[in-house]
């Protein structure tokens, strides 16, 4: 594969539904989203935010991913530059599959959220022998 | 003949610099309009603060292992090289969705002040790298007592 050079992109800001209590903005986290025979797997990026600051909530087939971050300057700092804004991270996602609850497996490192959703069993696909009567 | 009265170390360029800043600083501030993106055009992005005795670059890198990521202090500029890699690309999967992306990056960045390359501290926590500068004890603010005579 050829190599490829990164391109600067500003994050997308989340469509506001409601008023927020917290002050700031909030973007849409970048995601790849892709399938397994047995899981379906959600990688987000959410630079800032720490693994305890994550919330995630899935209701029948509804996932809702949040994330919260730090301040983004340290005590009695001023901006001198900015090119790009902070905020918390906030998406809402339907799922295809049924998910098993029990089995979800989230982990955050180095400001990626990576997700395991564990299809149930009923939802994998399955291989039909066919029978020579 | 005509005369041109050129002052000492006039640089056009440097100048013409220093007015699309402060146009940039202008709309920013005035009509609630932002420094767009594309405007630098190079990754990653990043933000510049400060207080009294250091200097701050900060930039989004998630996903970029600290392995990957190189920062050199060249001169009066700040140079941060990396590759983000994304560890799915090679595995037979179906996407969804794709909006992540890998690649190499380079970034100069023009640091506001003379520093001193030996007090330079870099941290990477969370995807966001901080490079922690310390400034020359003659940019630093100082106090001016005045006597009574």
């Amino acid at each position: 594969m050829a190599e490829k050079e990164l391109q600067p992109k500003a994050k997308a800001e989340v469509p506001t539904t409601a008023e927020r209590v917290r002050p700031g903005r909030v973007f849409l986290p970048a995601v790849d989203i892709f399938e397994t025979p047995e899981a379906l797997v959600l990688v987000a990026d959410m630079p800032g935010v720490s693994g305890d600051k994550v919330a995630l909530d899935l209701k029948e087939n509804h996932l809702t991913i949040s994330g919260e971050v730090g301040p983004p300057l340290g005590e009695g700092e001023t901006i001198v530059e900015q090119e790009y804004f902070s905020g918390d991270f906030h998406r809402e996602f339907h799922l295809g599959s049924i998910i098993d609850q029990t089995k979800i497996d989230a982990t955050m490192k180095d400001g990626v959220l990576h997700l395991v959703l564990p299809k149930v069993e009923k939802a994998k696909p399955r291989k039909i022998q066919v029978k020579v009567g | 003949m005509p005369i041109i009265f050129r002052e000492p170390g006039w640089e056009p360029l440097r100048e013409l610099e220093h007015l699309q800043r402060r146009m940039d600083r202008l709309f920013q501030s005035g009509f609630g309009l932002e420094r767009a993106p594309w405007r630098v055009g190079v990754y990653p992005l990043v933000n510049i603060s400060e207080d009294r005795d250091h200097v701050y670059v900060r930039a989004e890198l998630p996903g970029v292992k600290s392995e990957d990521l190189d920062i050199t202090i060249q001169d009066n500029s700040l140079i941060l090289r990396g590759e983000r890699k994304i560890d799915t690309e090679e595995k037979q999967v179906n996407f969804h969705r794709r909006e992540r992306e890998s690649g190499f990056f380079r970034r100069v960045v023009a640091l506001p002040a003379m520093m001193q390359p030996d007090k330079v501290d870099a941290t990477f926590k969370d995807g966001i790298l901080t490079v922690k500068l310390a400034k020359p004890a003659a940019a630093k603010p100082r106090q001016i007592k005045v006597k009574v005579a």
